[in-house]
């Protein structure tokens, strides 16, 4: 369970201030899938950064599975990190010099895991994203814009984490890969009951989801719940 | 974070900048080699002064002139150029009980010549006495006699080394020919045996004269440089030294022995004189590889840092997926200490190797100690770890939003 209350988010540069994010409050459910939409620059990163425990808001309140993020220490938060969340990051962040399978088990090595469950685990999730089995053992930085962003998925969801926060994570697919990667997420929403948060600004990407939150200039302005859900059947990307 | 993944993150980062890599261990290389090779070096040095020291012939006291200034001094440049001491001086101790043979010398270097060529030696006006008390032996010919001594006679007996420099290598015509010092000619009349010693220590590079034709024709006064006193039996030495002190204090009608003209040493005297002077030597040798060592280490801090600096937003990842703060400083730490491992290694294979040329091609038996080599290792771990730590701790407590965004 996600709960935030009156957080407000202010960089300090110097003597200039810049309010990122202004009296955001809402609740986030176990099991929901939201859409968090807005326009460029609105702030929606610096959300899903404070939602991850990455970063802690200046003002309010976040609580976390029933914990206050903001009086756990740095380590603590690292845990949160490695064994509750799953990141889908808008620049991908993989490690450029080691390979597709090292970088979808980074999470498992910080969890101890041993080798070759961290194999398995890793595959599997290279699969569920939908990268060709080929490209596992290239380094990846010799990826396409596209299937950077497929490594980065199955980062996300090799942890099995129980919140999966993704910030654009179709913004370098082409229709077709995308619809597998939302496809991906409402499986995994559906039969494992895992919370999705997914951040856009493309209105047809949010109506995936079950409720839409929309963000203007780091105000919450508009909440509601998605009547008309776009849903992906299996079928019709079974070519990928 | 498993010890074989540690392992496997160090190996790949030090790996994947092999150029800076190679350039810092390189530091360390050369800090833990000299270390090694130079305290080597030192420790071989002393032995080889201690063990010619004890070559030069046992139950030994050295008398010779100029007041005892304390151990350390008594060896240095100016050592027997007082004039206080005279051949009747020996002669006085030669008639003292206890007392097995003295030999007085004359002793300075000059220019050497024979048939064109020449060498700068040793002249050691002596006595035929100088063979009993110093152990020399005659390879050829005959030593200094004392009917020699007695006219003055133009006769010179040289050393083995001596002999390769001006006649060759083993050459057998040395006796007969004559050589010339300061302009006067001395007929050859015997070789002495190869004792060995090396280096400024050589006892076979030398040309012994007759003692009054040293002090007539040469140093042109009446005066000796080292009276050598041979000791009956080893009980008797500390009896003897005291006799002699006793006897010239008299003979010099001195009153005070503090205010003594001369000094009469032992065996161990001179060995612990020499051994203060060579590890000076060695302390000094070791300090100078001490700060190649801290600048290798400061290397690797660099190194460090800017590897901290250039991996920002790599660490900001690992964070962000759950790295907890000493995984990071572990990781750093352990890419610090392989690296002084590395440079440890082979800094003691290469110091190694030196001691070894050394020995082979400088004649200084280079030793190298077990403690230096652990000193040296440990050092290094040591400076792996102190500046390791900082970076790593630097890197371990990065925001990972910031570090993220670096740029
Ligand atoms: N460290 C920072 N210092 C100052 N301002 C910042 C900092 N980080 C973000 N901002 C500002 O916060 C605002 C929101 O940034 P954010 O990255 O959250 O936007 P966004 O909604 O994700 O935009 P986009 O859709 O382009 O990714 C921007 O105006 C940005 O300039
Ligand atoms: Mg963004």
């Amino acid at each position: 369970m996600i709960e935030l209350a009156n957080v407000e988010k202010i960089y300090k540069n110097g003597d200039a201030e810049t309010r990122v994010l202004k009296n955001i409050s809402f609740k986030v459910n176990d099991g929901d899938f939201v859409a968090i939409m807005g326009p460029s620059g609105s702030g929606k990163s610096t959300l899903m950064h404070i939602i991850g425990a990455l970063d802690r808001p200046t003002s309010g309140s976040y609580v976390l599975d029933g914990r206050d993020v903001s009086k756990l220490s740095d380590d603590e938060l690292a845990l949160v990190r490695r064994d509750r969340l799953g990141f889908i990051f808008q620049a991908f962040n993989l490690l450029p010099r080691a390979t597709v399978l090292r970088n979808v088990s980074l999470p498992l090595v910080y969890a101890e895991v041993p080798a070759e469950e961290r194999d398995r685990r890793a595959g599997d999730a290279l699969r569920a994203a939908g990268l060709p089995e080929d490209r596992w053992n290239h380094l990846s930085n010799q990826l396409s814009g596209g299937q950077m962003q497929r490594v980065a998925i199955a980062r996300a969801l090799v942890n099995n984490p129980a919140i999966i926060l993704a910030d654009e994570p179709t913004g370098n697919l082409d229709t077709k890969t995308g619809e597998l990667v939302l496809h991906t997420f409402q499986r995994l929403n559906q039969e494992q009951k895992r919370t999705i948060i997914l951040i856009t600004h493309e209105p047809y990407v949010a109506e995936h989801a079950d409720r839409i939150i929309s963000v203007r200039d780091g105000e919450i302005v508009e909440d509601k719940h998605n009547g008309n859900k776009r849903v992906v059947n299996d079928h019709s990307h079974a070519a990928i | 974070m498993l010890l074989s993944d540690l392992l496997h993150e160090t190996y790949s980062a030090v790996a994947v900048n092999k150029a800076r890599s190679g350039l810092t261990i390189l530091g360390i290389v050369i800090g833990i080699a000299s270390v090694v090779a130079l305290t080597a070096i030192g420790q071989g040095v002393q032995a080889t002064i201690q063990s010619s020291i004890q070559g030069i012939g046992s139950n030994l006291l050295i008398v010779t002139p100029g007041a005892p200034r304390g151990v350390g001094q008594e060896v240095s440049a100016g050592r027997g150029n007082a004039q206080t001491l005279k051949l009747d001086d020996a002669a006085a101790i030669g008639q003292l009980d206890g007392i097995k043979a003295v030999a007085s010398e004359v002793t300075r270097s000059y220019q050497i010549t024979a048939k064109g060529t020449n060498t700068n030696t040793r002249v050691d006006g002596t006595v035929p006495e100088y063979l009993t008390v110093r152990n020399v032996e005659v390879a050829e010919g005959s030593f200094i006699d004392e009917g020699q001594v007695t006219s003055l006679a133009k006769v010179a007996v040289i050393g083995p080394t001596t002999r390769d420099d001006l006649f060759g290598v083993g050459s057998t015509d040395a006796i007969g020919s004559v050589l010339r010092i300061n302009k006067i000619e001395f007929k050859i009349i015997g070789v002495t045996k190869a004792k060995g010693g090396s280096g400024f220590s050589n006892q076979d590079d030398v040309v012994f004269i007759p003692i009054t034709t040293a002090q007539r024709f040469l140093s042109g006064n009446v005066y000796v440089n080292t009276v050598s006193v041979s000791v009956a039996d080893a009980s008797g030495m500390t009896a003897a030294q005291q006799a002699v002190t006793q006897l010239l204090l008299d003979r010099h009608h001195i009153g005070d022995p503090l205010l003594a003209d001369f000094s009469v040493m032992n065996q161990s005297d001179i060995v612990a004189a020499a051994t203060s002077v060579t590890s000076t030597f060695t302390i000094l040798l070791a300090s100078i590889a001490g700060i190649s060592l801290l600048v290798g280490g400061i290397g690797i801090m660099n190194m460090m840092l800017t590897n901290v600096t250039e991996r920002t937003r790599e660490i900001g990842l690992r964070k962000a997926i759950g790295a907890e703060r000493k995984d990071i400083s572990r990781q750093f730490l352990a890419e610090a200490v392989m690296l002084t491992f590395l440079g440890g290694g082979i800094g003691v294979a290469l110091g190694w190797l030196i001691a070894w040329a050394t020995t082979k091609f400088a004649s200084i038996a280079a030793q190298v100690t077990l403690p230096s080599v652990a000193l040296a290792f440990g050092v290094s771990a040591g400076i792996g770890i102190l500046f390791g730590w900082y970076p790593a701790r630097q890197a371990s407590s990065l925001n990972p939003i910031e570090a993220l965004r670096y740029e």
